[in-house]
């Protein structure tokens, strides 16, 4: 069973990199966004440290969004999910895989390039460490619930705007969290409340995103 | 090992075919045939599980298909329209990684007599964006050439390929049936196939 999961993660992690200008162009778009603010806003270092958490969060939210269309679509396209589904073990499991894939080349990068972004607005070093872990165990949720809207809008035309209709509101309390851990530990408070929330989402989506996703997968194969 | 009972597909206000009954036993070979547009396509994805039939049932040693569920799939290979291959991995990566997603993996020893079955020597290094259609179709196509499940559900499986590999194809389904292996497969195309016994189902008749 595990071996599966580990097959269809070694095989997306390799097309990935065959392509990297995908991951690539999910990573300039984080930090785009994320350095517009600073430019836009003023150096004011006393707005921005108010500002950081949650830009960088919402940067790190849209960006996930960017990158979730590609997720089943290809495989769909070009039948390998058919394969997948007419496969002897649960899709779940393979889904549990690709979202998986999905985290390492999208959620992983946001992660490390995260303290970069944070450094912009001025935020002292002890929240830079508690963003970047933030963004590190909460990026799995934003994977696994957006793992369901990319199967439900699967060749759908205009799928991608009912995507972030459907997917956005649902990274709401990852977005509430993550920031409200970086605000925290800017404040001099302890941030493990709001991580303990982040890691629970986390396991919550990666247990129980899969099997739904499959199933909204089965239907588009039909 | 195979029976269909009166199975009925609509799509939308449409009835693509009712009442479809067949049983089919080790070493026979179907051929769906019928005018594009006809539903073989569409029946061949209900007998695979991937599309419910709007009737009917269809069973597999006196198990509906429902039922079983990866049991049954563990007993199916299934080629579709599509190669299920990618662009940007080799011939040999494509066939490794459909094999181990298969859940029976292969060795890379075992893959590269596979490809060169198929006459891909020389190419299995190449990513497949750069092969013709018809090698991109022997790559789907080399799986079967290890593939030692009962039920092989094939859609068009002669297209893009030239007479050469039609030959070994027909070769490969005759050797798997003589293994009592069963075939479903559609084609356009006049191809003889060493079976015991050989039926054909016409759809929209």
């Amino acid at each position: 069973m595990l071996r599966v999961v580990l097959h269809v993660i070694a095989r997306d992690v390799r097309l990935a990199l065959r392509r990297p200008a995908d991951v690539c162009s999910t990573l300039f778009f984080f930090m785009l966004v994320a350095s517009l603010f600073p430019l836009g806003v003023g150096p004011e270092t006393e707005v921005l440290r108010r500002l950081a958490p949650g830009v960088i969060w919402v940067g790190a939210l849209l960006a996930t969004l960017l990158s979730l269309p590609r997720m089943f679509a290809e495989d769909f396209y070009d039948g390998t999910l058919e394969q997948l589904a007419l496969a002897p073990y649960p899709l779940g499991l393979a889904v549990l895989g690709k979202t998986l894939a999905h985290w390492l080349v999208s959620g992983l990068p946001l992660a490390l390039i995260a303290p970069l972004l944070g450094l912009q607005f001025d935020l002292p070093p002890e929240a830079l460490m508690i963003l970047a872990f933030a963004v590190f165990i909460g990026t799995p949720a934003l994977s696994g619930i957006g793992a369901i809207g990319a199967a439900l809008t699967l060749g759908l035309r205009g799928g991608g705007v009912l995507l972030s209709l459907l997917v956005l509101p649902l990274y709401i309390s990852v977005l509430v969290f993550g920031a409200g851990a970086v605000d925290a530990a800017a404040g001099g408070l302890d941030p493990a409340a709001h991580l303990f929330f982040l890691a629970a989402l986390a396991v919550g989506g990666l247990a129980f995103a899969p099997w739904a996703a499959a199933a909204a997968l089965r239907i588009a194969l039909e | 090992m195979l029976s269909v009972l009166n199975l009925e597909c609509l799509r939308g206000e449409r009835r693509l075919f009712r009442n479809i009954g067949f049983a089919l036993a080790a070493g026979e070979l179907l051929f769906l045939e019928g005018k594009n547009g006809a539903g073989k396509t569409t029946l061949l994805r209900m007998l695979c599980g991937l599309t419910p039939p709007n009737a009917g049932e269809i069973r597999w040693q006196g198990e509906a298909i429902r039922r079983l569920g990866g049991d049954f799939y563990g007993q199916l290979c299934y080629l579709g329209h599509q190669n299920a291959i990618k662009e940007d991995l080799t011939p040999l990566e494509n066939l490794c990684a459909s094999t181990r997603l298969a859940d029976e993996p292969i060795d890379e020893g075992a893959a590269l007599a596979a490809l060169e079955q198929v006459g891909l020597t020389g190419r299995e290094d190449l990513p497949c964006r750069y092969l013709s259609q018809g090698q991109k179709r022997r790559v789907a196509l080399a799986r079967l050439a290890r593939e030692r499940r009962p039920l092989w559900i094939l859609d068009e499986p002669f297209v893009a390929l030239d007479a050469q590999a039609v030959a070994w194809l027909s070769g490969v389904i005759g050797a798997h049936l003589a293994r009592g292996g069963l075939t479903v497969m559609t084609t356009h195309q006049a191809v003889e196939i060493p079976a015991a016994s050989t039926r054909r189902l016409r759809l929209g008749a």
